[in-house]
């Protein structure tokens, strides 16, 4: 596709778009004119409403912070809304397709629908009893830093999608991926949370599936320490709970514990 | 009925944001069924836009704050024609809604004790706001949803209603596409709760996303029930203006709340040049006041940068028209220069502002750290929609609720920062509750297949258009255009009779819009049907904004800039009349009764 009359003059970038859905697809090329400070997202509207009307793509906020528009730019996952097209543009065409780690519903959109499935059999957050008598808890800011920075999780799903685990091996049925490791310490972390999720990690979720590569980290757009925040220390307290004699012979004599050490209250 | 999928409840829920979830959760605590339908995502509704806090008198900062400071606070911002019903149970409610979320997981950042911090924010006598740095609405969404999902609620992503069905003057239900096959499917309910949100999308300049599209509005008003207060829209005075691709999101009402000043382009602090009556004894002298107020200091007032968001927008246009404004049309925003106040500013300022810090760095090329921001006015919120009674959120429609930004009452002409977190909470709790009880008490309606069949043609039409070669994002962009220009914050008689004008030709342009492709995941299908929505509610904004001749609030008029007595006693109620078209009728304020007038009274 060429650029129109009308647009002459402007600065053109062509976005080469994958097209199709479940059945197949392939990439094609638009042109389109280019402003100051224009984001990827804004490009492929831009095309959306003036070329290829039936482009799917999934977005809300355009802020960054919904997780929506999840995409692979050039080959690296990412958000459209958030990714400046001056930071991309080389003298070939931006490439934009779906994530690979997940079924293709159709064009740039993909069907997570799995995430949901997984989130769902994680223990829910179980708090203690209530600190004060009007029925509130106290904590500490110290205490809560790290989760807080969990929870900033926008559930984009870039770190499942540049996972090897999940986007080459497929382990989606016995592997939870980097966001719900995240989800878990979260939980785990809660200096209110009483439940406890490590035999879950070890068995159903996987977690020795990760061996540790960062991509995750890299990618995620919230900045999130995934690996050395989330995952390191949640495999640490599962070698700490089945893998390490010392604390396998205390338990011989010392009862299970009910909330677990790193937190205080 | 064709062969749609019919799916039976005995509450739905329309919209999964803050609201609707909220109303999910109340419903399904007492074991009836509840389905959950959203167009988007699960938790990628527009609340997680929200960024500042939850205003809850907790009292947890400063323990002169109470629901009567809170009430009073409330009915100031909204200019007295707040429902005061809502705007009392609000005050009374938010703070058990608020530490209902911690017990379900939510975590706010911390006072020194180790209680739920609160901030400063705009109109707020008392730092109030529970907040999670700035990115609360997060929070409180993933909350409300990870705590949803255990609940047995049948959620349906990605779905679309189209109409709302009913067997004689009661709800029935509601016709909807799923975006993903683009088919359609039935659902059959005893009461219908809509939490659908607002209607930003009809401007060209806002901070909202595709889906605010006056769905709720619309879809209430054709079904037969009222709207109320539609000519108040509240033009957040922050968005960023520059680049234009990221113009009109959002900055947080929270930098300011922070320390963060507004500059014109001679560095006057020029908020202080202009402090309505009403506010004078609650607003600081000088801008060390105002500082002094933000560090804590009791015995300070507030920066006048915290006065309500519709005259702070209202004074930025005033130094753009007067030539005072930033190089793109806007003011500066600065929060850098808390530097001359405090060691590790920029440490401080990320750990307050992140994602200001982030959005600015990754989409303006900004550090607000070292530089101020451009920001200008941007649509954010409607304070009108459907108006229902305030203990129970039905509307006349028996069975159909209505909760959060969609529905009306307790904003009054002008929404203050936080309360409507709180409000979604609060009402949101109060619909599921009331539609559950409704639900209850009544046997299943049955539904009429004609109805659906017209409702599913409807649907299908613009495939099947022949001539004509308008898509649809055109007429959406005219439209855009037109109300941006013609109804926006600064509105007058003749510009509001050309947009009725344009309204009508969009109309008529809207009816012959033909989409291609086919019915799976199809967005230009998608936004042929808002259309609807979109110009129904741009109608009603427009004919309440011509009908109300005064300034107030959200609304300002240009040929009538000062609040008239007459119409602080009156709501404008628009309803769809038997010809089809709209009408708005002048309805009276029911009195307040005399405790809530001497609380008022003892607050001024």
């Amino acid at each position: 596709m060429t650029a129109t009359a009308e647009t002459q003059g402007a600065q053109m970038v062509t976005l080469r778009i994958w097209r199709g859905d479940a059945n197949g697809g392939k990439f094609e090329d638009y042109s389109t004119p280019v402003t100051h400070g224009m984001v990827v997202l804004d490009a492929v509207h831009q095309v959306q409403a003036t070329q290829a009307t039936d482009l799917a793509v999934r977005w809300n906020c355009k802020a960054g912070k919904c997780g929506s528009c999840s995409a692979e730019i050039n080959g690296r996952p990412a958000l459209m809304c958030m990714t400046q097209l001056a930071h991309v543009l080389t003298d070939q065409p931006i490439v934009i397709e779906p994530m690979q780690a997940f079924p293709t519903i159709k064009d740039l959109v993909t069907d997570v629908s799995w995430n949901y499935e997984v989130k769902k059999r994680i223990k829910p957050f179980q708090p203690r009893k209530p600190d004060a008598p009007d029925g509130t808890w106290r904590m500490d800011q110290v205490d809560v830093d790290r989760v807080q920075e969990f929870r900033k999780c926008i559930e984009c799903f870039l770190c499942q999608d540049v996972c090897h685990v999940l986007r080459d091996h497929h382990k989606h049925e016995e592997f939870i991926g980097p966001r719900f490791l995240v989800y878990v310490a979260a939980l785990e972390m809660h200096p209110l949370d009483t439940a406890d999720r490590l035999e879950d990690l070890k068995d159903r979720d996987g977690i020795g599936y990760c061996n540790i590569t960062k991509c995750c980290t890299k990618v995620c757009p919230e900045h999130i320490t995934i690996t050395d925040n989330a995952i390191i220390p949640l495999k640490e307290r599962v070698v700490d709970e089945y893998y390490d004699p010392i604390m396998r012979l205390w338990r011989l004599f010392v009862p299970k514990r009910t909330a677990l050490p790193m937190v205080s209250s | 009925m064709a062969d749609y999928p019919t799916h039976e409840h005995d509450v739905l829920v329309i919209g999964a944001g803050g609201a609707g979830l909220r109303a999910s959760i109340e419903a399904s605590a007492a074991g009836v069924s509840v389905g959950l339908v959203c167009k988007s995502l699960l938790g990628k509704a527009h609340t997680v836009m929200a960024e500042g806090g939850i205003a809850a008198a907790l009292a947890n900062v400063d323990e002169r704050d109470n629901w009567m400071v809170h009430f009073s606070d409330t009915m100031r911002g909204g200019q007295y024609v707040n429902n005061w019903r809502m705007a009392q149970l609000h005050a009374q409610e938010a703070p058990a809604r608020v530490r209902e979320l911690e017990a379900w997981g939510a975590v706010f950042d911390r006072t020194p004790d180790g209680k739920i911090l609160q901030r400063n924010f705009g109109g707020h006598r008392y730092p109030r706001l529970a907040h999670v740095g700035d990115r609360t609405g997060l929070e409180l969404i993933r909350t409300l949803q990870d705590h949803g999902i255990h609940k047995g609620i049948n959620v349906f992503m990605e779905y679309t209603v189209v109409r709302l069905l009913k067997d004689g003057d009661r709800i029935a239900g509601a016709l909807a596409y799923s975006r993903e096959r683009g088919r359609f499917a039935v659902f059959k309910a005893k009461a219908v709760i809509l939490a659908t949100g607002g209607i930003g999308k009809a401007y060209k300049i806002t901070s909202n996303s595709w889906e605010y599209t006056g769905d709720g509005h619309t879809l209430a008003y054709d079904a037969g029930a009222e709207l109320q207060d539609m000519e108040f829209i509240q033009f957040h005075p922050t968005g960023m203006i520059w680049p234009l691709s990221v113009q009109g999101i959002l900055v947080t009402e929270g930098v300011r709340g922070e320390g963060g000043i507004l500059l014109n382009n001679k560095g006057e602090q020029f908020m202080y040049n202009d402090i309505p009556d009403n506010y004078k004894n609650q607003t600081a002298k000088d801008p060390e006041e105002g500082w002094r107020y933000c560090q804590g200091d009791r015995n300070a007032q507030r920066p006048a940068e915290l006065l309500t968001r519709d005259h702070v927008a209202r004074c930025i246009m005033r130094e753009v028209k007067a030539g005072r404004g930033s190089p793109h049309g806007g003011v500066y925003l600065d929060i850098a220069w808390i530097k001359k106040k405090i060691a590790n500013a920029p440490e401080h300022i990320k750990k307050k502002l992140p994602s200001m810090y982030h959005q600015f760095k990754e989409l303006g090329n900004i550090d607000i750290t070292t530089e101020p921001m451009e920001v200008g006015p941007t649509t954010h919120y409607v304070m009108g929609g459907v108006k229902v009674d305030a203990d129970t959120q039905m509307s006349r429609v028996p069975g159909l609720f209505a909760c959060g930004e969609c529905a009306v009452g307790i904003n009054g002409a002008n929404r203050l920062g936080g309360n409507s977190l709180s409000d979604l909470l609060v009402f949101g709790k109060r619909a599921g509750e009331h539609a559950l009880k409704y639900a209850k008490e009544h046997a299943a309606p049955s539904l009429n297949a004609d109805a659906v069949e017209a409702a599913a043609k409807w649907a299908l039409e613009p495939f099947d258009r022949q001539g004509g070669d308008e898509g649809p994002y055109v007429i959406q962009h005219a439209l855009q255009d037109m109300m941006q220009d013609l109804v926006g914050i600064v509105r007058k008689e003749d510009e509001m009779q050309r947009a009725l004008e344009g309204l009508a030709k969009l109309k008529e342009r809207a009816k012959k819009a033909k989409v291609v492709g086919n019915r799976e995941y199809n967005p230009g299908w998608h936004t042929a049907l808002d259309l609807h929505n979109l110009l129904t509610v741009s109608e009603a904004i427009t004919r309440c904004s011509l009908l109300r001749k005064e300034s107030r609030g959200g609304h300002f008029r240009e040929d009538y800039q000062n609040k008239e007595a007459a119409w602080a006693k009156v709501n404008l109620v628009t309803r769809k009349g038997p010809d089809g078209e709209m009408q708005v009728e002048q309805v009276p304020i029911p009195e307040m009764p005399a405790e809530l007038k001497q609380i008022i009274e003892e607050m001024k």
